[in-house]
């Protein structure tokens, strides 16, 4: 295999740092969205959290300290779901013709994108983090720096096998329909019901079964999941929930990520075999 | 071993029940430029996306480079440029950026992409716009990137599909130019267009397709000759009458009616047989309003050949639409 795709991935780092407002809005939007959603919420959980009678012994969470996790995967969603779209942009405008008619492998454009698609989701993934700590979040207390360091490394990984997934899933979407508007319209309805059947901003265990069922096929509660267990640790309460994750729990969350990114990668690598501009 | 660099044999090309190609045989030369001609819709652009291989050869042997499209497309796109005849082009980068992508996608060994892309910015004189994005050039400068972009690997075939559509004149003279010194240093050029004069003057040799069929070819000479020596143009109170008339004159081959009087095609020196024929339709009584006599242009070997003025709009005849916007 040739080294292209690295030409690809440079192109989208190109793109990503080069449009100054879109830049800045892709950062500030989770910002936004920890500082007003996670503060304002916090104030009422929190208040109602005393009806919750603390576990002896157990670390108790604050809420903007547990829906920060949910928004750094949220982040990462958003980035990578709406991160093919440049490549339908390329086929209408752009130069997909140009990659397509050179004698670079198709799916060295995949892997580019992909790249990509993880790299930014680990650079706003981390700014937010970063700021969230600024902003109260209570992430790796108690932890030694080696095993902060190796916590962050942990959720990075969550983050980078995810995000691959969803960018490949919007790749070989935007490698298959023709028009802006509808892949729009089939993230946006991708969008909600990943949120809200997921963990990120409240618990799923007071779901009914139906609900709870579609949570555990949702892969945003699997990063979550991820995310929690190296940023908390593997026992809390928060918001009158006890978790507690085992080694095997958080390993098996890692294989739903990957057998996730696997799907997608196939997905997006067929549509890339075909892609044909004329 | 032939200097035949693109060879063309019984290539066919269907859209479903639609035969945009039909069994179509020609051949390029090395070293020359070859102009593809034809109307909309005459299977022009599908012929070209086989070449490049941008479209699977469905039937027949397509051979560039000496590769089989069918067999080695990695090693035809290898050795092939292709300017598009709509802009393609990533706006938001900068010339330097468009040709590094360019380079480093077909693998260049940097130290000579660096090279190319000077030599390439100096050919087209685009230097001093090497760190603006695209965007912001204008439409000749954006052509004239997307030739040099088309040259970085030095291909030995360009493709040039519509390399002038929609430029001013004096961008046009440039950029037949710059087409012209490339073809010196020894690139073959295959270009497609709808200005006749400008197929009539870079081209060493034409082809002329419709219909999914080759109709005519040979150098632009020998098809203006096909027409005979002169032509002559002329108005009449019947023309009707005058066509009869015209017919009987010996040196007259051809007299077709057209919506603005009679066009005569003559295989002798028209300034001779022009008194002759204007005598024959006086002494008929009928007035003659107006007379106009030229050699044959290319324009009248494509109409000759075509039937029509080149049509407007692609996808007519049910053709798929080719052009994306």
């Amino acid at each position: 295999m040739g080294k292209e795709f690295l030409t690809i991935y440079w192109r989208e780092m190109i793109r990503f740092t080069r449009f100054k407002g879109q830049l800045f809005a892709a950062l500030v939007q989770p910002a936004l969205w920890l500082l007003l959603f996670g503060v304002a919420m916090s104030s009422n959980f929190d208040a109602a959290s005393g009806a919750f009678s603390p576990l002896p012994g157990v670390v108790s969470i604050d809420y903007l300290t547990f829906m920060a996790a949910g928004v750094m995967a949220m982040t990462a969603l958003f980035t990578c779901l709406f991160g093919g779209m440049g490549l339908l942009f390329d086929k209408n405008w752009g130069i997909m013709k140009e990659m397509l008619a050179s004698p670079m492998r198709n799916h060295h454009i995949q892997i580019g994108v992909g790249l990509g698609g993880i790299t930014k989701a680990l650079i706003q993934v981390g700014l937010i983090m970063v700021f969230g700590l600024v902003l109260g979040v209570t992430f790796f207390s108690g932890f030694s720096a080696i095993e902060t360091v190796m916590a962050v490394l942990g959720i990075f990984a969550f983050i980078a096998v995810f995000s691959a997934g969803f960018i490949f899933l919007s790749a070989g979407l935007a490698m298959r329909v023709e028009s802006m508007e509808s892949i729009q319209a089939m993230m946006t309805l991708l969008t909600l019901p990943l949120m809200f059947s997921s963990n990120a901003l409240y618990s799923t265990s007071a779901f009914p079964g139906w609900l709870q069922a579609v949570s555990t096929v949702n892969p945003l509660t699997y990063l979550v999941n991820g995310i929690r267990y190296f940023a908390l640790g593997d026992d809390f309460t928060a918001m009158g929930t006890h978790y507690e994750y085992t080694g095997g729990d958080i390993i098996l969350s890692f294989i739903v990520l990957l057998a996730f990114t696997g799907l997608t990668f196939v997905f997006a690598w067929r549509a890339f075999k075909t892609a044909k501009v004329t | 071993m032939t200097d035949n660099i693109i060879e063309v044999e019984n290539l066919e090309h269907s859209f479903g029940d639609l035969k945009a190609v039909d069994k179509v045989s020609f051949s390029v030369q090395e070293g020359e430029i070859f102009s593809f001609l034809g109307p909309n819709g005459a299977g022009k652009s599908t012929t070209i996306n086989v070449l490049t291989t941008q479209l699977p050869c469905q039937k027949g042997t397509v051979r560039v480079c000496g590769f089989d499209v069918r067999t080695a497309p990695h090693s035809v796109k290898e050795s092939i440029g292709i300017v598009f005849q709509d802009e393609v082009l990533d706006r938001d980068m900068t010339v330097k950026e468009t040709l590094e992508f360019h380079g480093r996608i077909y693998s260049m060994p940097r130290a000579q992409r660096l090279e190319r892309e000077k030599e390439l910015l100096e050919l087209v004189e685009l230097e001093e716009k090497v760190d603006v994005r695209t965007k912001h050039l204008s439409g000749g400068m954006k052509r004239r990137l997307e030739i040099a972009r088309g040259l970085m690997t030095r291909p030995r075939v360009l493709f040039l599909d519509e390399p002038t559509i929609g430029l001013d004149p004096q961008t046009r003279l440039r950029i037949w130019d710059y087409i012209k010194r490339v073809n010196e240093e020894g690139t073959t050029i295959f270009l497609t267009t709808h200005y006749m004069d400008e197929a009539d003057l870079l081209s060493d040799r034409i082809e002329i397709m419709d219909h999914g069929k080759i109709i005519a070819s040979g150098t632009s000479e020998s098809l203006k000759n096909t027409l005979g020596k002169d032509m002559i143009y002329l108005e009449t109170e019947n023309d009707e009458k005058s066509a009869e008339i015209s017919r009987r004159v010996s040196e007259v081959t051809e007299v077709k009616k057209t919506s603005k009087g009679l066009e005569l095609i003559l295989d002798a020196d028209g300034s001779r047989v022009l008194p002759t024929i204007i005598r024959s339709i006086e002494d008929e009584s009928i007035d003659i309003l107006s007379v106009k006599m030229k050699k044959p242009s290319l324009d009248d070997v494509f109409v000759h050949y075509t039937g029509r003025e080149i049509r407007t709009g692609s996808g007519e005849n049910g053709m798929p639409k080719m052009r994306r916007h």
